[in-house]
This record gives C-alpha cells, structure tokens and sequence, in this order.
C-alpha cells in the first residue's frame, strides 16, 4: 500500500471517480490540496472569481455532461458562500460533491479563524453532508459522496476536510464496494403499477404527458419520444424539463404554469389522465392547486417517493427511474395497442391545436424598440438551437424559456426551483468547459448579471467563449412587472438605470463587448458577437416596460391567464379596486 | 388535494446510524418542514452502531405519510416504522418533586397518590417527596393532576419510548390501540 497525505488521497479518489475537472478558490487550509493539484497535471481546476461562481459552474458542468460537478474551497468564507449554489443544486437535483477545508480537528468548535460549522449550515441545503475525522476515513466517505450525489433523486454532497486530515499520511486503499443501509434508492419501478397506468393511458380520451427535469437527469428522453410516437399523448414540459422533448414537434404545447402557453395550462386544466414523470408539482406549475387539473386521473413517475402525494393527489404513483419506468410502460402498451388497440386521440389533438392557435405566444413586435423576445427569436433563428443555452433568473429567463425552442436535453441550463440571480453565467462557464468547441450562451439582465459579474475575469483570463447576452431594460423586470400589476405601479427599489456601461466594462475585464439600441441592429450585433473568437458581451437596450404573457398571478387558478397589463386600479374612490377580471380569460 | 383528514398522534420508532449529528439531522427535519415534534427520545439499539429514537408527532394523514418519507429519505436513517399503523406498547417516565408542607396533610396525601399509582418515592426531604412513575400518557396525567394542589416544585418527563406488540396481526386501524385513545 502507498503511504501519502490527506491532500494526495483526496486527488486520487478524484481520479478514481472520473473527475478531470474541478471549479474551486484556495485558501488557508486547503492550501496543500492545491499544492497537489499543482503537481498533477490530470485534474485541471477553474479559478472563479467567487465560491458561488464554482458552484454554479460545477453546476452547468454536471446538467450538461450529467456528471458530478466538484468544488474546492476553503474554510470558513469559502464554504459560506458555497451555500447558495448548494440550495440551488438540492431544489433543482443537480449532482455535486462540494469539498471545503476545515479548521483542524482540535481547534473545531474554538471561533478558530476562518471557521464555520459548514456542516450545521449546510445540513437543510445538500442531499447529505460529511465531516471527515480521520484520514483512515476519508477514502470511504469520499466514495460515499460520489455515489449519493449521482444516485437516486441527485443532489450536492459537502465533505468538509479539516486541514489536520490533509495534511496526516496514510496508507490508501479506495474501497471498491460500499453499504450504506440506510439509503437504496428504489430504481425498478413497480411492475403492477406500470401496468395500471397502461391501461389508464390505453384508454384515456384526453391525457397529457407532464414532464420535467427528471427526464433529462435520468436521460430518458429517448424512452419518452418513443412513448409520444405509440401513445400520441401531447406532451408539456416543466421550466426543468425543457429540451427533454423537441420544442418544434407538433405534439409540444409548451411550458405550463405561471408562464406557460395557453395550450399547455388549458390542455392540463381539461385532461382526464394527468402523466408527471420526473416532476414535482411545484406551485409555479399548479398555481392555486385547489383548481389545478380537476378532471384528471393522476399517474406520478418520480424516482423520489417524498415527492409522490406532496403538493398533490395521486391515483397511480410509480417510485423509481424514469428511464425504467418508461421503457416497461412502453412494453406494456404496446402489449395493449397489439391486444386491444389504443384510444384514438385526434378530437383531443383537434381541441389543442384550437387552444394553440387561440392564443400563440405572441408579443407586440416594434420597428424601433428592441423587443426582448425578438433577441430571444432572433437568436435560435440565427444558431438554429444548436447551442447550450443557460439563464439568470427573472422575466428574461421566462423569454428565453418561452421562445427558444430547446431540441435536445442538456442544452438548457437554469435556476428553476430556488430561483438564483446570478447563476446562468458561472454556468454557462462550467458548460463551456465540458464542452469547449460547443457555442454556449449565457442570456441574462442587468439585474442578475450583477450578481456574478466578476466571473468577467474567469472567462477573459481562461479565454473561455462564453457568449453573454445582456437583455438590459434598466428595471429589475420581473419585480417591477408585479408592482405594475399588483403594486399600483409604485416602482420599489426595482429601477436599476445606473448600471455601468457595459461594453465598456466587457473591455475593461479583456471581454468583446457590442451594444444594440434599435431593433434593426438586433440581427447584425448577434452575428457579430457570436461570430467573434473568444468570451463576447452582447448588450440588447431592450423596451424598458415589457412584461411577460401569458401570466398567471400568483395564487390563481392556471386558467386565468393574463395577456395584457390588468388596468390600473381607479385613482380614488373605487371600491372594487381594479378590474381584473376584464383581462382575465377563464374558462 | 384530497380533503384534510383528522389530526391524529403517532408513535414513529426510528432505527438511525448511531453517528454525531444525526440527531440534529431528525431535528432539524422536523423544524425545516414545520412538522410538531410533541416528544423525542433517543438511546442505543442493541447494536451500538444503531440508535434507536422514538418521535409522537401530531399530523393529519397526508402530513405524517411526508414525516415517514422524509425521515426515510435521511441517509443515516435506517428503518422508520408509524407504530400507529398497528398494536404497539408506549410508556414514558416522570418524576414529579412535589411540595409535602403546603397543608398537614399533605405528607401522607403525596404518600397515598404514590401508592395508588405504583410510583416510587425516590428522593426525600423534611419538606418535599420526589416521585417516579412509569406509565401510558393518561396515567402520568392524571397523576400529575392529582398532585398539582399540593404544589409542583419541579418536573422532568422522558418522552415517550414505544415499541410494537408482538401478537399475529389482527389487530385493524379501528381497534383501540395501547397509549393511543381511539380515532
């Protein structure tokens, strides 16, 4: 057996677990891990600029490549600001192994410098947590972390490091197996039940398919094509679950929920068979869940059973892997469209494609303004969706969502469940890195952008091609677009006109920055910007006021969508406040 | 969702990995998802890497099947078991320091209240008894009842610790179970 350091130890269970890339920030105590990684030229680290940034770098790399994303950082500080991404990455199960250094052992618990109980801090924000006291242990764990951040339900694993256990000899042994008896995730779904939703779906006249992130992290996408072409059942997709089913295919209705299409929240409104697979009912996909699908039988797939009966009512869950699931699904109804034939679903086809041609997504296009959506049209236009695409947070994430029409899965990168400003551009950096010789845009608003900026510097000094898309309206859009609607138009905090001159700043980082202000530049900056070498900035001065429709305001049914700006409330004297319900479209 | 069934108490037995920090994790659960924690207690199993914990919550159906799966989901949980689901035994333990000079009588009425429910004077003083007893929840109640006029110094409770009836199982949902009044 070899003999060698904690640090030296923790490279080779890298190693040992197909890591070749890492996105971390030394300091103090894993200063001898970096040691290592300096000495061994296999294992190549991106220095963000922030601990958040490698989190959410190592999160693109992971949704991308569906790896384990890995980050190493320091104690104290340098665990603290991991926790963002960490709850970013458990709400959206995106598979991490977080690594931070520690105080030594005996000086745990002393308000030692640069000390912080990231475990306790972290326990409610990853998938499980670890703090390493002896290096006869680190081996064990380390593998233990692997295998739980990319099993089952995926999700982040922190193992915190004390520097004493980096800096301690010892023999190396990588176990081969490993007994976790407290945790077997259940993979193989039940047969009986598989069985019970085929015939749900065999004979259902108006079923939907409900899809989400789940798909594309057990990459069953193709299982979940087949099932369309037998089936025929129109398909709609969660915020995670875009690129899991092509967004141009005729049986595609679009997201659901607070954004979605008409179609989609109609189609769910009015189905008798409701199929979620890999998805979880969140309440920006049911709105008011009292309302939420009425009619519908309900199938579950989900390979997480807290996720089964959480939020809503279920009459067949299945607990396991979409891909398994899907694949006997598809045996068994074939078995039945061979035995008994399948319900025929055209009139149900018919009445979508009326809901869809009621109501397209659509925006008031401008011969001067820069429309955001045109950006977002022009730019699946112009690269024909060939490209990994990630987001920040607000109404330009809703835009992109809406009309970019995402092909194929893990080409779409974006905070769904926590919602996270901030994290589209590190994670377009950790896409880029998986996939060098991919075009990978990072579209994101002078609001999130701000909250990562100093990524600049990573991209410039690694020259990593991310492309940026600013789509800047000066406003924190998304707020200001509530306080429109709900807030009297009293613009809170939500003005942001004094950002900084963004090309200028691209310069300033050593990043190629244009700028379009009239819509007719809007085609010749992309192809511009996309054309050039290297990390590029492409700044749209978009319509300072426009919102995102169809919305559902929150706590509503799905079904009362909003396609205009409600009219403002009577300046005095109304008492029925303002008229709502003239833009609202129930059915 | 479905309509809200009654709120019920439940035993939940929890096998753990008798590790630092689990305890929290179980805790912290509870907190995190603003389940009721009414008692816990925790003690070694008869392996001593297992941990043994028994929580009473209270919740409705649908709240206490997400309290079992999440618990579950915990990695150092090994086995969650609702004993409410079945016939189990649950006791707990008080011990009751309780005023003995308030009244003449009040010596031989602590005495007296001791004897009817089997409790053990396990401490005494010229103005106080200590008083343990064992029992199911109604009894420790109706004790502490009896003994509150007398002036309650102090008081310490175990929490409950349950464990499952080892009998053929015909016993249904309905019956009325052992520390558990009927639904």
């Amino acid at each position: 057996m070899v003999k060698m350091t904690g640090a030296e130890m923790l490279l080779e269970c890298l190693k040992k677990e197909r890591v070749s890339q890492i996105f971390g920030y030394p300091g103090g105590v894993v200063l001898p891990v970096f040691d290592a990684l300096y000495k061994d030229p296999s294992l190549s680290v991106v220095l963000t600029r922030h601990e958040q940034g490698a989190v959410h770098a190592a999160e693109g790399y992971a949704r991308t490549t569906g790896e384990v994303g890995v980050v190493l950082v320091t104690s104290g500080p340098g665990a603290t600001n991991t926790v963002t991404g960490l709850a970013d990455a458990n709400m959206d199960s995106i598979p991490l192994v977080v690594i931070t250094g520690q105080v030594p052992t005996k000086m745990i618990g002393n308000d030692a410098f640069q000390e912080a109980d990231i475990v306790g801090i972290s326990r409610s924000c990853t998938k499980h947590n670890f703090l390493v006291r002896s290096i006869s242990e680190l081996p064990r764990i380390v593998k233990e972390a692997f295998y739980i951040a990319r099993s089952g339900r995926p999700g982040p694993v922190l193992v915190d490091i004390p520097k004493d256990v980096i800096t301690d000899r010892g023999d190396f042994r990588y176990p081969e197996t490993l007994t976790l008896r407290g945790y077997n995730p259940t993979v193989q779904g039940n047969r009986w039940q598989i069985r019970k939703a085929a015939q749900l779906m065999a004979k259902a006249k108006k079923p939907v398919l409900y899809v989400g992130g789940g798909v594309i992290a057990s990459d069953s996408h193709e299982e979940l094509s087949e099932l369309v072409s037998l089936s025929r059942i129109p398909v709609t997709l969660t915020l995670m679950g875009l690129g899991a089913f092509p967004g141009t295919h005729p049986l595609f209705m679009g997201m659901l929920g607070m954004h979605g299409t008409y179609a989609a929240n109609m189609a769910v409104h009015h189905c008798d068979l409701l199929i979620a697979v890999g998805a979880r009912f969140d309440d920006r996909v049911t709105g008011k869940i009292a309302e939420f699908s009425p009619h519908s039988k309900v199938i579950h797939i989900d390979i997480d059973p807290t996720s089964i009966r959480k939020n809503f009512r279920v009459d067949v869950p299945v607990v396991g892997d979409a891909r398994l699931i899907l694949s006997d699904l598809l045996e068994d109804l074939r078995k039945i469209r061979d035995e008994e034939g399948l319900t025929p679903l055209e009139p149900w086809h018919q009445q979508i494609e009326a809901w869809k041609e009621e109501h397209p997504l659509t925006y008031k296009k401008d011969p001067e303004v820069i429309k955001p959506q045109f950006v977002i049209e022009k730019t699946f236009d112009l690269t024909g969706g060939d490209c990994i695409v990630s987001t920040d947070v607000g109404q330009h994430q809703m835009w992109t969502a809406q009309f970019f029409k995402f092909l194929t899965p893990r080409t779409w990168l974006t905070s769904g469940g926590l919602g996270t400003m901030g994290y589209g551009f590190p994670a377009a950096i950790g896409a880029q890195r998986a996939f060098p010789k991919r075009r990978v845009i990072a579209v994101t608003g002078e609001g999130s952008f701000m909250m990562n900026i100093q990524e600049m510097a990573t991209v410039a000094s690694l020259e990593i091609p991310v492309k940026i898309i600013v789509l800047n309206n000066q406003y924190l859009g998304m707020v200001r677009q509530w306080q429109e609607f709900f807030y009297g138009s009293r613009y809170s905090s939500s003005f942001i006109g004094q950002s900084p001159d963004f090309v200028k700043l691209a310069e300033a980082f050593g990043v190629a920055g244009f700028r379009a202000t009239r819509a007719d530049q809007v085609e010749e900056v992309l192809l511009k910007g996309l054309s050039t070498k290297g990390p590029v900035l492409m700044e749209f001065m978009v319509d300072p006021e426009e919102n995102v429709f169809p919305m559902v305001p929150a706590g509503g049914s799905n079904i009362e969508m909003i396609f205009e700006a409600p009219p403002p409330a009577p300046a005095k004297g109304g008492k029925t406040g303002r008229k709502e319900k003239d833009a609202v479209i129930t059915a | 969702m479905t309509p809200d069934s009654p709120q019920k108490k439940h035993h939940i037995q929890i096998l753990v990995e008798n590790r630092f920090g689990v305890l929290t994790r179980v805790a912290g659960l509870f907190s995190a998802r603003g389940y009721n924690i009414e008692s816990l207690s925790v003690g070694q199993g008869i392996d001593p890497s297992v941990a043994q914990m028994t929580i009473v919550t209270v919740g409705d159906d649908r709240v206490v099947e997400q309290i079992t799966k999440q618990l579950n989901k915990l990695i150092d949980t090994i086995k969650v078991v609702d004993l409410s689901e079945s016939s189990f035994v649950s006791r707990e333990t008080v011990m009751v320091k309780v005023n003995t000079t308030t009244r003449p009588e009040d010596r031989q009425e602590a005495f007296r209240i001791a004897e009817i429910f089997r409790a053990h004077i396990v401490d005494t003083s010229p103005s106080t008894y200590t008083l343990m007893v064992t029992g199911e929840e109604e009894k420790i109640e109706a004790m502490i009842g009896l003994l509150r006029p007398l002036g309650i110094k102090e008081l310490v409770r175990s929490g409950a610790i349950a464990i499952a009836r080892e009998e053929p199982r015909h016993a249904t949902r309905t019956q009325k179970h052992d520390g558990e009044l009927p639904a």
